[in-house]
């Protein structure tokens, strides 16, 4: 055995952790710094997907594509159709509260999922497209998936430098000023309903990228493969997790999330067969349980977002309120 | 004429009532403890198994599970309040709504783990529609009928003749002022989610009765129930039903424009008409 093999299985976690970074940070923009509710992070991801697999995927009978194009080509389709589809969404509701948003992005998430089953022409429906192209795919499996590795985490690092740039920039502290407090930020003359709209865009695209990360690495993609609840869900869990608003934080609770869900895999596999359905969804029961003790426990998430210190004497003064003001903050 | 009614118009109703019970719920705790309710899809599932559960190991007939099922579903659902709601009470409602969508998940898995994946129903056989006078009906979608309008009837009762009721409806108005006038929130809160647990269960009972049983179709009706309850205003029962009706004609409907697969999108459809243009509903609820 290669020394390389022994490394199969934690580089296909990393560049599944990468993957899930990237829709991490994508959440990030839109829950920790804007406060937009997205439970539609799977569509997004779904589109990217398909879009990155059109693009690229060799000619075949009866479907759209056949274009051949190279794979960064792929990626900024991606990320552009993604951007696309959210601006209309944003456009609706962004005027009224979070819960408007989260449920038609709902909606969203089903009808992309209703249109890769049954648009035969486009996606290929139930049989979906395969035959997908991976940048330097032609070496040895261990090989291919290392320098794969590489691309994802290359991509993913410039995703989080950029945003992270953002993020303390004077937009970022916009961003949040517009969070905490709209009436506020609206009265410094900031445009709300636009900013917002900025950030649910630019997070829509990094979860279209991701999307795009994903196909190449399956190379193949049916509407099966997406399902709407799992990565929606599990995308949720790191940001709330890791620390929504600091992207260092959501990047652990990327790590720790999947490497729990991930080995968790590698437990009930060993159990007999007619356990090992139940116990899938038995791990997806404690996933959503592990939501609930982190809202419970530790709302503001392993790695809280830095706010700017107040002056001393004040908090010592006020320490309990500024504490539960800063948490009620963090999660607004 | 007749086959419009019977392809058409009566399996939008039926339907439609079936959002309608889902829908009240969903705005009664939208409007009473402002936050948008995830899991009502999921609740519905639970309590459409419960009362599976109550028809194989007692052996009575689903009619009989029903009310058993509508009251442990209540009961159940001021548990879930009481164990992952309550205490985020004083952060900002959305974080609710985030909790909520964890309940769907564990509610789902714990049917998806305790009944399996696979599609059962109450009864095996199939039901002979009746003929009256042309119009074709089966006696379920004729129960289905009769108990959603007798529920609907008592519930309008019980909020605009009992204290508790009124306690309900001040709450949503002004939940300051109803603390103030001696409301108690708790109490009210527990009673919001007897009345929205069970009414959901009775939602899900009766999908699962028309339909068949699996473990997604109470995460397929929270769409158009949530389209239902904003359609019609957030906090007017009478909107919610009325918005349900909507829907599930408008559904029904929907497949002599778009194809088939796409029924389920008429719901989505008209809930963005709904934000676009009128976003406080047919009868002038809240818009949070």
């Amino acid at each position: 055995m290669e020394w390389i093999t022994v490394l199969n299985y934690p580089v296909y976690l990393a560049i599944f952790i990468c993957i899930y970074g990237c829709l991490a940070i994508g959440l990030n923009i839109q829950w920790g710094y804007a406060g937009l509710f997205n439970a539609g992070v799977a569509g997004f991801f779904a589109i990217g997907a398909y879009t990155s697999a059109i693009l690229t995927s060799p000619w075949a009978e009866g479907r759209l594509g056949g274009f051949d194009l190279p794979f960064p080509v792929g990626l900024v389709g991606a990320m552009l159709l993604a951007g696309l589809l959210a601006w209309p969404i944003g456009k609706i509701c962004l005027r009224f509260r979070s819960d408007y948003l989260a449920i038609v992005t709902i909606g969203v998430a089903e009808g992309i999922r209703l249109v890769a089953r049954s648009e035969e022409w486009l996606t290929n429906s139930a049989r979906g497209i395969s035959a997908i192209p991976r940048p330097f795919g032609d070496l040895p499996y261990a090989k291919a998936q290392l320098v794969y590795l590489g691309i994802t985490a290359l991509i993913l690092l410039v995703a989080y430098v950029l945003v992270q740039r953002q993020a303390v920039s004077p937009w970022g502290r916009m961003m949040r000023a517009i969070r905490d407090n709209e009436s506020a930020a609206q009265a410094m003359g900031k445009d709300v309903p636009y900013r917002r709209l900025e950030a649910f865009i630019l997070g829509s695209a990094l979860m279209g990228l991701a999307g795009a990360l994903y196909v190449h690495l399956a190379r193949t993609i049916t509407p099966d493969a997406i399902d709407p609840m799992l990565i929606t869900f599990l995308v949720w869990i790191m940001v709330i997790l890791g620390g929504s608003g600091n992207n260092r934080g959501v990047l652990l609770g990327a790590i720790i999330v999947w490497v729990i869900w991930s080995t968790s895999e590698i437990v009930t596999d060993q159990l007999p067969s007619e356990y090992a359905l139940k116990a899938k969804y038995g791990r997806m029961f404690l996933i959503g349980l592990l939501l609930q003790l982190v809202l419970r426990f530790r709302p503001e998430g392993i790695l809280p977002e830095k706010l700017r210190k107040e002056p001393r004497e004040e908090r010592r003064v006020g320490e309990q309120d500024s504490v539960t003001q800063a948490t009620g903050n963090i999660i607004n | 004429m007749l086959s419009f009614v019977n392809f058409f118009l009566l399996p939008g109703i039926v339907q439609g009532s079936i959002y309608a019970l889902g829908a009240i719920g969903i705005t009664l705790v939208f409007a009473i403890m402002r936050y948008g309710h995830f899991a009502h899809g999921d609740l519905a599932t639970f309590g459409a198994f419960i009362a599976l559960a109550f028809t194989t190991m007692l052996g009575v007939s689903p009619y009989i599970a029903l009310p058993l099922a509508v009251l442990a579903t209540g009961v159940f659902a001021i548990g879930i309040d009481r164990l992952f709601y309550a205490h985020l009470r004083t952060m900002p409602k959305i974080i609710t709504t985030i909790a909520s969508f964890g309940v769907a998940l564990m509610l789902r898995s714990f049917v998806q783990v305790v009944w399996g994946v696979n599609t059962t129903s109450y009864a095996r056989g199939i039901t002979r529609p009746e003929n009256w006078f042309g119009i074709r009906v089966k006696s379920h979608e004729l129960v289905t009928l009769l108990v959603a309008i007798a529920l609907v009837v008592a519930l309008h009762l019980f909020l605009t003749r009992n204290k508790w009721g009124k306690a309900m409806r001040a709450m949503s108005d002004n939940p300051d002022l109803a603390l103030l006038s001696g409301v108690d929130n708790n109490k009210v809160i527990a009673l919001t989610w007897i009345v929205a647990g069970g009414l959901c269960a009775a939602s899900g009972f009766f999908l699962g009765l028309n339909t068949e049983l699996k473990s997604l179709m109470g995460w397929n009706i929270l769409l158009p129930t949530f389209a239902a309850a904003i359609l019609g205003g957030v906090g007017r029962i009478e909107g919610a039903i009325v918005g349900g009706l909507i829907v599930g004609i408008a559904e029904e409907l929907s497949v002599l424009v778009i194809p088939g697969e796409y029924k389920v999108m008429s719901a989505f459809g008209i809930l963005l008409l709904v934000l676009l243009f009128r976003p406080t509903g047919l009868f002038r609820g809240k818009v949070l």
